[in-house]
């Protein structure tokens, strides 16, 4: 298993907002989740991420057979954890080329491999951009400064093609693209799918799942997840809403 | 979020690799100001008459000044009775040669080569410490080509006609009281005189420390190039850590003459003090440029990481018709520094130009305040000036503040100013740590691009320096 959650809990500002929340992702694999808003969906990348201000009350997150949770967000990306963020962040001043090869060579340098001279780094960047039909232009301009917001998804998608993560975590990637750019981020995440490589594919629209098609689709509510299933369970969904599964719930219980 | 502010809070620390303290005797004048301090200052100088007596005329002015109270500067009185108003090193050298060992080492130290290597570097240096000048690198080489360059000290003595005429023609002795007191006590500084047509071959640099205790340096720098001369220098300061605050109240004077051009830059990384705020040099500056001349450029590049607090406006007064002035700044305050610091470009003659780049960065609890007056008179037809000021805060208990200040006396005038406020943001650099980058490296990444155009005016070798100048005072700044 490369990341096990078991039973976490997570506060925010007080509010707890995970309750509980186990999942089970095998490297190799690509994993949906979807949810109403507000459901923890993006908490729970953040988590992952390491982000600051998360409290964990209880549970445990193991990555590689190790405690995730002890690492710094660095060392999670080091060892090839990557979010790509539902909102990416602006950083003026700092070029986005410059940006990637800092990255990638700090991952580099900590993994104990040799760091990328400018040559090698501009080859890898090259292929990428082919692979993503991304205009080099993006990466004259400084990080994500001005960026539209489908163009800031898609340097998303090129950083992770670059940092080549071996779990990555897309948070609504497909959220405000046009139909012809949301393929064109599936192309990119299908060309990486390796039996090395796991996805975890946080999204509101099952429409992305006919590109990427998952292994597992998840339903989170309030914290944890409701209902696991494959691909059918997406369309499912996309038919009756989030309520269906609330009124399923409701009825087991009773 | 809240956990890594209350990191910011805890672990301000602060590397100041110039810290250290020369063990060298030295000879100083005991702690004191009066007529008989100025004078024998003058006497150990072995300055001609008219230079004691002008020194005197300043010091008169001083008594009947009072510090200037209007910057945005939280500033302990100054006892000046106090301060030693001269110390040099003893058995001064009569050449580079015989300049004490240890005195090479600590400038070796300082990273500025003053032997075989300031050859390779090509780069010219006089080496100021305390109160005197201990060197001056390629002197002869510069001589060949008609250029002047050597201490204050020397250039009193050696070219009296040519100080005379300059000094204080820019700056009068009774400009500003820290002007005033420098004009009365000033030890040594450097002398460049740049002839017609000459451009200089060379970067030229003066180097300042300070070394003894309880003792200030008042540093006097002439520089004149002559019609169609140009040239480029350079100065940088570094003083010992103490508890004690300790004053740097320098003049510096620049005359462009038709179709000159000066560069001047500056790296200050005086002590700024620890983080409690103990300590550190109290830098009160008067700089300023004189276009005189038709067509000349004067262009002031500072990047001011160090001192307790600084003070310090260099200006430009566009006199010649199509003169230009620029001033390119970067100032940084952590901990608890302060910075009062901008520029002032005086247009009088016609079609005169100026450009203002301000950068200020403020961490910790540090004050940063940019201060400017852009003024143009009525006879500057066609003048314009460009003033683009950015102010970046990283943590919450800083400050930045901006008193741009504009009178404008001419209605063909054109004023054009900009001024950002930026925060660095958990957001960004979670992003970056996100992606591999560590807290530090993200700041200094972000700090760079910050300062950027600023950066590349420096000249290469001292643009890498300032680089990482503030990556070291920024040390601790974050997380
Ligand atoms: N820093 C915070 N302070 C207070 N509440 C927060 C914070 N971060 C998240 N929350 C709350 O936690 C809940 C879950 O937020 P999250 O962003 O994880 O939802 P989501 O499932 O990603 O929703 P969406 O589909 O809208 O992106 C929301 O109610 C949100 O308001
Ligand atoms: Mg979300």
């Amino acid at each position: 298993m490369m990341l096990k959650i078991d039973n976490l809990h997570v506060r925010v500002a007080g509010k707890e907002i995970l309750k509980g929340l186990t999942l089970g992702v095998k490297a190799g694999e690509v994993h949906a989740i979807m949810g109403p808003n507000g459901a923890g969906k993006s908490t729970l990348g953040n988590v992952l991420a390491g982000r600051a201000g998360y409290e964990i009350t209880q549970g445990s997150v193991e990555y590689n057979g190790a405690n995730l949770l002890a690492l710094e967000p660095e060392q999670r990306a080091a060892e090839g954890v990557f979010l790509a963020f539902q909102y990416p962040v602006e950083i003026a001043g700092v070029n986005n080329t410059y940006f990637l090869k800092a990255a990638l060579n700090a991952q580099r340098k900590y993994r104990g491999e040799a760091e990328l001279d400018s040559m090698q780094f501009l080859k890898s960047v090259r292929e990428k951009l082919r692979v993503l039909h991304i205009s080099d232009e993006l990466l004259h301009r400084a990080v994500n400064a001005g960026f539209s917001g489908g163009e800031k998804k898609r340097n998303e998608i090129f950083q992770m093609a670059l940092l080549e993560p071996k779990l990555a975590i897309l948070d609504e990637t497909d959220s405000g693209l046009d139909i012809d750019a949301m393929k064109l981020v599936a192309d990119g995440v299908n060309a990486m799918r390796d039996p090395q490589r796991a996805f975890i594919v946080i999204t509101h629209y099952q429409r992305l799942l006919d590109y990427i098609v998952p292994d597992f689709v998840h339903v989170m509510v309030d914290g944890r997840i409701v209902e696991s299933g494959d691909k059918s369970l997406a369309l499912k969904l996309e038919e009756h809403g989030y309520a269906w599964i609330a009124e399923r719930k409701l009825a087991g219980v009773a | 979020m809240a956990t890594e502010r209350s990191q910011i809070e805890t672990a301000l620390s602060r590397r100041y690799d110039a810290g250290f303290v020369t063990d060298i005797e030295s000879d100083s004048l005991p702690p004191g100001l009066s007529e008989d301090v100025v004078r024998a200052i003058s006497a150990r100088k072995n300055e001609p008459d008219w230079m004691t007596q002008w020194r005197l005329s300043a010091y008169r002015h001083w008594l009947t000044m009072l510090p200037p109270h209007w910057a945005k500067l939280d500033i302990d009185p100054i006892d000046f009775q106090a301060i030693s108003y001269f110390s040099q090193p003893k058995n001064r050298p009569k050449s580079l040669d015989e300049v004490d060992p240890k005195l090479l080492e600590t400038y070796d130290k300082l990273g500025v080569p003053l032997h075989e290597r300031a050859r390779l570097a090509g780069v010219a240096v006089d080496a100021v410490f305390d109160s005197v000048s201990v060197g001056t690198t390629f002197r002869k080489e510069l001589a060949d080509v008609g250029i002047l360059f050597c201490s204050m000290s020397e250039a009193v003595r050696e070219y009296p006609d040519l100080v005379r005429k300059y000094l204080g023609s820019v700056v009068p002795t009774g400009d500003n009281y820290f002007a005033a007191l420098n004009s009365a006590v000033f030890s040594d500084g450097s002398f460049v005189f740049v002839p017609k047509g000459v451009r200089c071959p060379m970067e030229l640099s003066t180097y300042f420390r300070i070394n003894a205790r309880d003792t200030g340096q008042f540093e006097r720098t002439l520089l004149i190039a002559e019609e169609g001369a140009s040239v480029s220098y350079l100065e940088g300061c570094t003083a010992p850590m103490r508890d004690e605050n300790q004053l740097h109240a320098a003049v510096v004077e620049l005359v462009a003459l038709d179709d000159a051009s000066i560069k001047y830059s500056t790296v200050q990384n005086w002590y700024p003090g620890d983080e409690n705020g103990v300590g550190g040099i109290y830098n009160f500056v008067t700089k300023r440029g004189d276009c005189r001349g038709a067509r000349s450029k004067i262009s002031w590049t500072q990047v001011e990481t160090g001192s307790a607090i600084t003070w310090k406006y260099p200006s430009c007064i566009l006199r010649g018709d199509d003169s230009t002035g620029e001033f390119n700044s970067v100032a940084l305050t952590h901990h608890r520094q302060q910075a009062d610091t901008g520029t002032k470009m005086i247009h009088l003659g016609k079609n005169t130009k100026s450009k203002i780049i301000s950068k200020g960065i403020s961490a910790g609890r540090g004050q940063n305040t940019y201060r400017g007056l852009v003024k143009i008179e009525k006879g500057a037809d066609g003048a314009r000036n460009y003033t683009q000021c950015d102010s970046l805060l990283i943590g919450k208990k800083c400050g930045a503040h901006t008193f741009p200040y504009i009178e404008v006396k001419h209605p063909g005038a054109i004023v054009e100013h900009e001024a950002t406020t930026s925060k660095i943001s958990d957001d960004q650099l979670f992003y970056c740590r996100s992606r591999g980058i560590a807290e530090e490296d993200a700041v200094s990444m972000i700090v760079d691009g910050f300062c950027k155009q600023v950066f590349k005016e420096l000249p290469m070798e001292f643009a890498v320096e300032a680089k990482k100048l503030l990556e070291v005072s920024l040390e601790g700044a974050v997380g």
